[in-house]
């Protein structure tokens, strides 16, 4: 059994350990966030034999970890110990269309032991599939969910842990939203994030801002008024439009490039700016370390006038700027 | 509204090769993955469009099961053929019966030649998506040269197109179908050119402002001149970026539509400064349609900042005064 043994995680705590009974989803899950793949595409994986490790460069170095679920952890030729006190966060994915009272007895095994080696772990359930549930009956599995757990876990004595529960499908957004709560609790800056994106929304009539991973879409911050989701989805899809487009017409740059008409083009950093016909505006800009931060700008009054909406984009531009040099300054010592 | 610019259309084709499909997509915002759930269209559906203002389309989709289609051929033969502008017949790439849909081809020619012989035909061999890439070319061409054959005696010249949901080129067919339509198209041309000339862009489209079909293009009209002018060796220039950019923007686009219509908002303008110089200029060109200017940075500019920001209004400036010259193309018919 020496070959199933699970590479050393590094020292950072942002790994994400990835585990759930056979074919709950998880391997769809990574295939989705992490490589953009078809939802519908994921039904041809293959059942994972081995730990895979995605290793994925965004605000933080993130990597994720996902392990077989046919497997069992408490064998004693696996070094769990190692792993569990290596991550930051244990993400369990339970399958909602199928019998879950299996993978409740496993999860709250795991947790026990994931939390005597590692007390800081942060534990995350993902109620997975819902897509397939009825709306009433997708609130009644959560609470289900949730009072077995807890259950369990009083059982165990283990009242202090606190576990998050998020309603999944690959098939809509919500399981980036929930990767995103995920991998934000793991950025020992965010609030500081925070508070800058909130000074941005604050004095550019911003009405929502996020800012994006561009390759997952997760986003790793966003100012604090309540996340909707439809603002969200537009965010998102705003940047693959952007993205889509522009390289139409790269190709062409690149024989230039070739023949040396320009050279350096990377201090051009791509920027979109939409305005709806509600009069509100669609913003976006690349920022540092592939991330693009993307604003909803309400419309401020009624007798808006174009040049009007041209100003007060200028001076959101500038702000814009300001924001991405704080965010240049605190990155870069890390470095 | 006159009389001659009511278009009619014939969308026909064997049961289940994805007829009604091609006209949710286009002309109903469907996504690709919503047509499954589109049942079969019980005789025929007439729907009305609207496009360009004035023109509009009556494209009769026509079911094709059997009984359906024996009763178009003889009954109906006359309120079904009369007054045809274009017949779109859809094959079935995957279909098992090939001398039965060719059968029902020839009897709609046979009947068009007798009531509309200046019809225009267009074949779509669609669900390509569902051939090997590397076969793909070779089974339309055998396909084309067998069905030209067959319409040989009458008369009719084909135009065909490989055609998928799952990809752009279903756009592509539909753009040149209803271009074929627009009367005042080369009005349209010599007026982009003429815009080009003082905007110096890369690239010039015109779109449909509803579905987001290429109406007409500042690279597609150079390569007819350039095509009229030496018959060969024209490609260079085309080959350098993407030939399906068009339809890849249009379904771009529309996705876009799509997904701000979660907002209940519909956009008025994009602008995208690219990664590498480019820039991307879509707006509203008249009621009706939607224009996008590529822009190349030509110079590289020493102050580059506060001169790109008075670039981009001026263009968006150019691009207002367009607008009445090309209103006034379309108020015309």
């Amino acid at each position: 059994m020496e070959a199933t043994i699970v590479p050393p995680p590094k020292d950072t705590n942002a790994t994400i350990l990835l585990m759930g009974l056979r074919r709950s989803g998880k391997s769809s899950i990574c295939k989705v966030v992490f490589h953009n793949m078809q939802p519908l595409d994921t039904l041809y994986l293959e059942s994972t034999s081995k730990p895979t490790n995605e290793q994925f460069s965004s605000l933080i170095d993130l990597s994720v970890m996902e392990l077989p679920g046919q497997l069992n952890y408490f064998e004693p030729n696996y070094d769990s110990e190692r792993l569990f006190s290596s991550v930051g966060a244990l993400v369990y994915v339970i399958d909602s269309q199928d019998e879950y009272l299996n993978a409740l007895t496993n999860l709250s095994m795991i947790i026990d032991f994931a939390y005597r080696v590692n007390p800081k772990i942060n534990i995350e359930v993902l109620i997975h599939k819902v897509d397939g549930l009825s709306e009433d009956y997708r609130m009644d599995a959560q609470q289900d969910i949730m009072q077995r757990t807890g259950d369990e876990l009083l059982d165990l004595g283990l009242e202090g842990v606190s576990v998050s529960f998020y309603l999944t499908s690959i098939f809509d957004h919500s399981v980036y939203e929930a990767f995103s709560r995920i991998v934000q609790r793991l950025i020992p800056e965010l609030p500081s994030l925070e508070h800058m994106l909130d000074n941005l929304v604050q004095h550019s009539s911003i009405d929502k801002v996020f800012l994006f991973d561009v390759n997952s879409k997760i986003y790793v911050a966003t100012d604090s008024s309540p996340v909707d989701i439809q603002t969200y989805e537009v965010c998102a899809e705003f940047i693959d439009i952007t993205i889509d487009l522009d390289d139409l017409y790269i190709e062409n740059d690149q024989n230039n490039n070739k023949s040396g008409v320009k050279g350096a083009d990377g201090n051009k950093e791509l920027r979109s700016v939409s305005h709806l016909s509600s009069g509100s505006t669609l913003y976006l800009k690349q920022m540092i370390r592939g991330l693009a931060l993307v604003a909803l700008i309400r419309n401020e009054g009624f007798n808006d006038t174009a040049a009007d909406s041209e100003k007060s984009l200028t001076i959101i531009e500038y702000n814009v700027d300001l924001f991405k040099q704080a965010l240049i300054k605190m990155w870069t010592p890390k470095r | 509204m006159s009389q001659s610019s009511r278009k009619k259309l014939l969308l026909m084709g064997r049961s289940g090769s994805g007829k009604s499909s091609m006209r949710s997509i286009i002309f109903s915002n469907y996504s690709a993955f919503d047509t499954r759930r589109l049942g079969a269209t019980v005789d025929v559906e007439l729907s009305h469009l609207r496009f360009l203002g004035n023109m509009s389309l009556t494209l009769w989709d026509c079911g094709g099961q059997d009984v359906f289609m024996e009763n178009y051929f003889t009954n109906q033969k006359d309120h079904i053929f009369k007054m045809v502008q274009v017949l779109i017949h859809v094959f079935d790439v995957e279909s098992k019966s090939i001398n039965k849909d060719i059968e029902i081809f020839v009897k709609s020619l046979t009947n068009l030649q007798k009531y509309s012989p200046d019809a225009k035909i267009f074949v779509l061999l669609h669900k390509m998506d569902l051939v090997q890439i590397d076969k793909r070319q070779e089974l339309f061409t055998i396909m084309m040269d067998k069905l030209q054959k067959i319409s040989n005696p009458y008369h009719f010249k084909l135009i065909g197109f490989p055609t998928s949901i799952w990809d752009e080129s279903l756009y592509k067919a539909w753009s040149q179908i209803v271009c074929s339509l627009i009367p005042n198209i080369n009005l349209f041309n010599n007026n982009i050119i003429k815009f080009n000339s003082i905007l110096d862009a890369e690239e010039i489209i015109l779109f449909e402002k509803t579905t987001f079909l290429v109406i007409s293009s500042t690279t597609s009209i150079k390569q007819q001149q350039q095509h009229k002018l030496t018959n060969g060796s024209q490609k260079e220039e085309s080959e350098e970026l993407d030939p399906k950019r068009f339809e890849k923007i249009s379904n771009i686009i529309k996705t876009y539509k799509q997904s701000i219509s979660k907002l209940r908002t519909n956009f008025n303008n994009l602008i995208i400064r690219g990664s590498n110089g480019t820039t991307f200029y879509l707006d509203i060109l008249t009621e009706n349609m939607f224009i996008m200017v590529v822009l190349k940075k030509k110079d590289e500019v020493l102050d580059g900042f506060p001169v790109e920001q008075n670039e981009e209004s001026l263009v968006l400036d150019n691009i207002k005064a367009a607008r009445k010259w090309f209103e006034k193309i379309e108020n015309s018919k």
